[in-house]
């Protein structure tokens, strides 16, 4: 599963970050139910949806979890054991301090709110302490942000191709960044608490 | 590379970029969103042939051209006209109702842009009936971007969304009778630009400037940092008369903010407040 030997020590990550497309309902509700109640770090997510999309996605999940979820908040702070969506029409960004940023500029690969976006600020934020996540997707959004979070020595992890609904998004990811895990998406949940609380060596 | 070290040292650039503005254009971008400020500066980076922040401070500070395009950078100037429909069928719906029993109002859209929203709100207030005992302000901090603004010139592509949204907003005519097309462009009637006054207004640098009945912000706050969100919302309620409308953006709230206890809340989902009479 692993393409690079890598030692994960609990503590060494401070967020995860997740960039889903079409698809993202089912991939979200097999991942975010796994996570355990006192998952130790935060998770910003964006997903791409219509512009006028409701609050559903988020309450859904949020039926669904242990750890919280809820639209992410302009000036936010960032708290462990919660999970963050992305509003709809706005890009998520990551500030310095640690708090949340929403954006209405353009969009970004034709997307707003973008992958890219998303990992790039958080990247400079958290560097090393950084897991990138790339799920299911029909467009190539987030891969230059995963780039990015390798660039600052951050953990990148992709679904494997063909557990996703759409696999554009994962094999453009794989194709240009050097990805430390393809996970399925039976065991990406199970693979992300192992991470967080130090029981994985990759 | 010690990526940390260059982290730092490129904040320390774009923090002396903003101060080298500010002392000398006047422009204050310091309390901005600093993730925000950085991934303007890096786009016209990457489109100049400057290679740092440094490099770019001395180069607006010496050419005023290139500053003025900077500027436009720095300012978010993505809009439509009637954007979140939802919104307006609330202002018709439940706002202009109370505006209806002021003899005259007057309305101010701070962070105009372009003025697509300001339009908007001139057909809202045509069709209901209250044109002609109005004075609308619309300001932006960027000369280039009222001139715009003024002229009420937009691209033809985008007419089929506004129409859209000037439909689903609860719009009582045709859209088509507020402009006319020419070529590859649409063009506001004069008609509705006439109680308009565009100008120059800063909300980080400038003050008071009338009594307002309602203020639209939408998608400006989200820029500054909470310290600045404050000051402008103090501007903002000091400037509303009792009983005062304040509109912001679906995403701004003011939740968390020193105002919060000073408005009440008309309509949550369309972020629609209301200043406190006081007791």
């Amino acid at each position: 599963m692993s393409k690079r030997q890598k030692t994960i020590a609990s503590g060494q990550y401070q967020a995860v970050v997740m960039g889903v497309s079409a698809g993202g309902l089912l991939a979200l509700s097999k991942i975010l139910p796994e996570l355990d109640a006192d998952y130790p770090l935060p998770v910003l997510i964006v997903q791409h949806m219509r512009p006028d999309s409701d609050g559903f996605l988020w309450q859904h999940l949020d039926k669904l979890s242990r750890v919280i979820v809820k639209e992410a908040e302009d000036k936010e702070a960032i708290q462990p054991k919660t999970v963050y969506i992305a509003p709809p029409n706005y890009h998520l960004l990551v500030e310095p301090n640690r708090t949340l940023a929403l954006s209405a500029e353009e969009r970004v690969n034709y997307s707003r709110p973008s992958i890219d976006v998303l990992f790039e600020t958080a990247a400079e934020v958290y560097q090393q302490g950084l897991i990138g996540v790339i799920l299911t997707g029909a467009n190539s959004d987030g891969t230059m942000g995963l780039k990015k979070i390798k660039h600052y020595a951050g953990l990148a992890i992709v679904q494997s191709p063909d557990s996703a609904e759409y696999d554009i998004m994962p094999c453009s990811a794989i194709a240009s960044v050097a990805v430390d895990h393809i996970v399925p998406l039976a065991k990406l949940g199970h693979f992300l608490n192992a991470i967080a609380f130090g029981s994985l060596h990759g | 590379m010690n990526t940390e070290l260059a982290l730092e040292n490129e904040r320390l650039e774009i923090k002396l970029l903003l101060q080298a503005i500010f002392l000398k254009y006047g422009f204050d971008f310091r309390d901005y969103t600093s993730t925000h400020i950085k991934r303007r500066l890096d786009n016209r980076l990457g489109l100049s042939d400057l290679a740092n922040f440094g490099q770019m401070q001395h180069r607006l500070i010496h050419d005023e051209a290139f500053f003025n395009e900077l500027l436009l950078d720095l300012s978010i100037n993505v809009t439509e006209m009637f954007r979140d429909p939802w919104f307006y069928n609330k202002i018709r719906n439940e706002v202009i109702p109370h505006l209806q029993t002021y003899p005259f109002i007057k309305v101010w859209h701070a962070g105009c842009s372009a003025g697509q929203e300001v339009y908007s709100m001139c057909i809202v207030l045509e069709e209901e009936g209250m044109k002609s005992r109005t004075q609308i302000y619309a300001t932006d901090f960027n000369e280039l971007i009222l001139e715009k603004a003024r002229a009420g010139i937009y691209p033809i592509e985008v007419i089929r969304d506004y129409t859209a949204n000037y439909q689903q907003a609860g719009g009582k005519r045709s859209f088509s009778d507020y402009y006319s097309a020419q070529y590859e462009h649409v063009i506001i009637n004069q008609e509705l630009k006439e109680k308009v006054l565009f100008s120059s207004h800063n909300l980080v640098t400038d003050g008071v400037f009338g009594e307002m009945n309602i203020i639209f912000c939408r998608n400006v706050l989200i820029y500054f940092n909470k310290d600045l969100q404050n000051k402008v919302l103090k501007l903002f309620y000091d400037t509303l008369c009792p009983g005062g409308f304040l509109c912001l953006g679906s995403k701004e709230s003011l939740k968390f903010t020193d105002l919060t206890d000073d408005f009440e809340v008309v309509a949550e989902r369309e972020k629609i407040y209301r200043k406190k009479r006081r007791t």
